[in-house]
């Protein structure tokens, strides 16, 4: 038997989700409309507009930045995050506690500020190229969620199945990438997704280190809203938002979605 | 001491970075508003005896703590409703919040931007219902920064308590109603303590995130309606005045680290379950 809700709280959750889903629904339906200003429900139909994101040049290099960036700084949290959370959870008792917390910095720091910091004492201190000193913010931004989400999936490994494969004589490295990192697929597949989406998304760091000729999207769209207010916007925040379909599907598929409702 | 070695060494990469990226430019950024030649505070004495910047601080304070208010109350009813809904229903129902919290910041006030502007939906729909002849302007005041807010922030919100709210058993409802409270007794004296540790991290997560915003108060507040984030990016990228924008930024890591350290210790002390 389930607790009786209340219909007044009922019907404020139909609200909450139309509030939720409207918007995002208005962004699609702008987005294939024939006319060249921006228009709910959408007058005409055409795909245009998707096609006008690829004629356009700095949209075409910011998507190709954005995808490098968010794939290379994913990977670079990866390689260094998951031996953090393997040291964190392997040798708990030998290391200091306040190093996990090191870990979690990058959320804890206002975005603003670290892109900000990194401007100044890193991008114009050393004249760092923009490209390295924008992966080296993603990698930063995204190596909590990296850390984070593998420690979690290692709390729940049996470290004693790993003695008794070294043990039985398989070399230490062997051993971690036969028998430890398997068992830790689901953490290290929620890490790379996480981490992938808040890079693509990211604002608040790139908006200081993007510079001449290196952009992202993100700070790319926020720069042409300023000056222009045409469906191409709407198109490319659908391009963006099938990307988070995609991802979602992918995490349907390898993980189940009862792990979304984590 | 071998195991020690390897740990750290495991570790080191990361805290390399972290270390050398993060916590000494941070660190330096806050320094700097110390070593000014005028005197120890001055750049924050500037910085509150200027009615405008003074202003933009108690702005971005107003907008956080509206915008936070507003999406833990819709928040936790919303997620008492999902974590009281049967099977699949339930599935769909956080998938459609998980939805728009993947989809970026910028994709997400950019839809309230269609909708607000001048020409926009709402506009252009209250028009031809006729309530009104001229459109009204609706973007760049405070609530058009504050709605598009909480739109960004109830999925979180939803997400955080939805669990937190599963693990009141049902027996524990049933037994509260058994004994003879109506359901708002319950709701009022047993779940809504049971959440607030939950509450109060969503609160926490919501507050920091709002009043270090950029992206959204920059595309509907505008100059109009600028916040400590809009401002500092000013000060910075336009102005040029690195002094200036630093204090912003040490304003912010304080600001954020007392209500984070705060909140944790009401957290604690407000646990029921603690023992």
């Amino acid at each position: 038997m389930t607790t009786r809700l209340n219909p007044s709280l009922i019907v404020l959750t139909v609200l909450v989700y139309i509030f939720l889903m409207g918007p995002l629904i208005i962004v699609l339906g702008a987005s294939v409309s024939d006319t060249s200003y921006l228009t709910f429900p959408p007058q005409g139909f055409t795909l245009h507009w998707f096609e006008r994101i690829f004629e356009m040049g700095a949209f075409r290099r910011t998507i190709i930045t954005s995808l490098q960036i968010a794939f290379l700084a994913t990977g670079l949290a990866l390689l260094i995050g998951i031996p953090a959370a393997y040291a964190l959870n392997r040798y708990r008792i030998q290391l200091p506690s306040w190093l996990s917390t090191l870990f979690v910095l990058p959320i804890l720091v206002p975005e603003v500020v670290l892109g900000f910091s990194l401007l100044r004492s890193v991008a114009v201190e050393y004249q760092t190229p923009i490209f390295a000193t924008l992966l080296v913010g993603h990698t930063l931004i995204v190596l909590p969620y990296c850390v984070r989400v593998i420690s979690a999936s290692l709390a729940s490994f049996d470290f004693s199945i790993e003695e008794a494969a070294i043990s039985l004589g398989s070399r230490p490295l062997k051993t971690f990438f036969t028998i430890v990192l398997p068992n830790v697929r689901s953490g290290v597949i929620a890490a790379f997704i996480l981490a992938f989406i808040t890079s693509i998304n990211d604002v608040s760091v790139s908006l200081f280190l993007t510079g001449p000729g290196v952009s992202t999207l993100p700070i790319q769209i926020l720069a042409h809203v300023e000056q222009f207010f045409d469906p191409v916007i709407a198109s490319v925040s659908v391009l963006l938002m099938l990307l988070t379909v995609a991802v979602m599907a992918v995490v349907e598929r390898t993980l189940g979605l009862t792990f979304l409702a984590k | 001491m071998l195991k020690r070695l390897a740990g750290w060494g495991l570790s080191t990469p990361a805290t390399l970075l972290v270390v050398i990226f993060l916590v000494l430019p941070v660190a330096a950024t806050i320094i700097a508003t110390f070593l000014e030649p005028k005197g120890l505070f001055a750049p924050y004495q500037a910085f509150f005896a200027s009615g405008f910047r003074r202003s933009v601080l108690w702005r971005t304070l107003e907008i956080s703590l509206v915008t936070t208010f507003v999406s833990v109350l819709i928040g936790f009813l919303t997620a008492y409703v999902v974590s009281r809904t049967p099977g699949r229903l339930k599935s769909l129902l956080i998938i459609a919040a998980v939805f728009p919290l993947l989809t970026g910041v910028v994709v997400r006030s950019f839809a309230w931007l269609i909708i607000l502007g001048k020409n926009g939906i709402l506009n252009n729909f209250l028009i031809s219902i006729g309530v009104t002849d001229e459109p009204f302007s609706m973007l760049y005041t405070q609530w058009s920064v504050i709605i598009a807010m909480v739109y960004l922030f109830v999925p979180l919100m939803i997400l955080t308590l939805v669990g937190v709210l599963e693990n009141i058993p049902d027996d524990l409802i049933q037994a509260s109603a058994s004994l003879g409270a109506t359901p708002a007794a319950t709701f009022r004296q047993v779940i809504f303590p049971l959440a607030v540790p939950g509450i109060i991290v969503g609160a926490v997560l919501v507050f920091t995130g709002s009043f270090t915003s950029y992206a959204t108060p920059q595309l509907l507040g505008g100059e109009s309606q600028m916040v400590m984030g809009t401002l500092m990016y000013q000060r910075a990228m336009v102005a040029f005045d690195w002094v200036g924008a630093s204090t912003i930024a040490a304003i912010m890591v304080v600001v954020t680290v007392v209500v984070v350290l705060l909140m944790t210790r009401v957290a604690r002390r407000l646990n029921p379950m603690a023992t």
